[in-house]
């Protein structure tokens, strides 16, 4: 199960809703499994149909992770045509054994769906999301 | 001395369990046959047909050696290698 503050919430939805069509990816950093700070991350793909971490980013994100012994507690990114359900690219690179991979679709301009999974060696499971106030 | 290589959570199964591990090797390519005869298994999932696997990010200092030289880049004592896991997806 993932709980996550409501406030997360909406700081990955409004990044998902501002980089639609294309689409939107970050992480959440924490400890012991706790998600507290939101890092929104450049999709270096700029596209609607994938998204990658820019290497340089990600190594100055997870050098300051390790710094503060924080983990990458979710991994987010959007789909922005599709429901929020994990790709088969996104399982082939799924490598992060401990992260919830969180997945927002912005398909619909009213509603939002927000979900998480575990992706560990291919498969996916997906996971209870508690909103805390 | 000998050059720390700071390995992921996702390989730690081939290091027991270590954050940061010790190699030896003149490039990244000498590097990480050495990494192999240590933890026998890990060049696998760094290397496939002699190139770096796409799916991982590795880095030299504060470099990502994809700018660098690749597999051919020199590496030397006191540097630091980091391997992450490429985050990407659909």
């Amino acid at each position: 199960m993932l709980s996550i503050s409501q406030e997360l919430v909406d700081k990955i939805v409004a990044h998902a809703r501002a980089d639609h069509p294309d689409e939107a990816c970050g992480v959440i950093a924490g400890k012991n499994g706790v998600p507290e700070r939101f890092i929104p991350m450049a999709n270096a793909e700029r596209s609607p149909t994938f998204y990658a971490f820019d290497s340089m980013e990600q190594f100055r994100v997870w050098r300051e992770m390790d710094d503060r012994d924080e983990e990458p507690v979710v991994i987010y990114h959007s789909h922005t045509a599709t429901e929020a359900y994990p790709s088969r690219t996104d399982v082939s690179y799924a490598s992060e054994p401990d992260a919830h991979y969180v997945l927002v679709s912005t398909r619909d301009e009213n509603e939002v769906e927000f979900r998480s999974y575990r992706i560990l060696e291919g498969v996916i499971t997906e996971e209870e999301v508690r909103f805390i106030p | 001395m000998a050059i720390e290589v700071r390995i992921p959570t996702i390989l730690r199964n081939y290091t027991d369990g270590a954050k940061a591990v010790n190699a030896e090797g003149a490039t990244l390519d000498e590097l990480i046959s050495n990494l192999e005869s240590r933890h026998p298994g890990i060049k696998d999932r760094l290397v496939d047909q002699g190139n770096l696997r796409r799916f991982v990010n590795v880095y030299l200092n504060d470099e990502d050696v994809r700018f660098l030289g690749g597999l051919g880049t020199p590496v030397s004592d006191g540097d630091t290698v980091t391997v992450l896991p490429a985050v990407a997806g659909g």
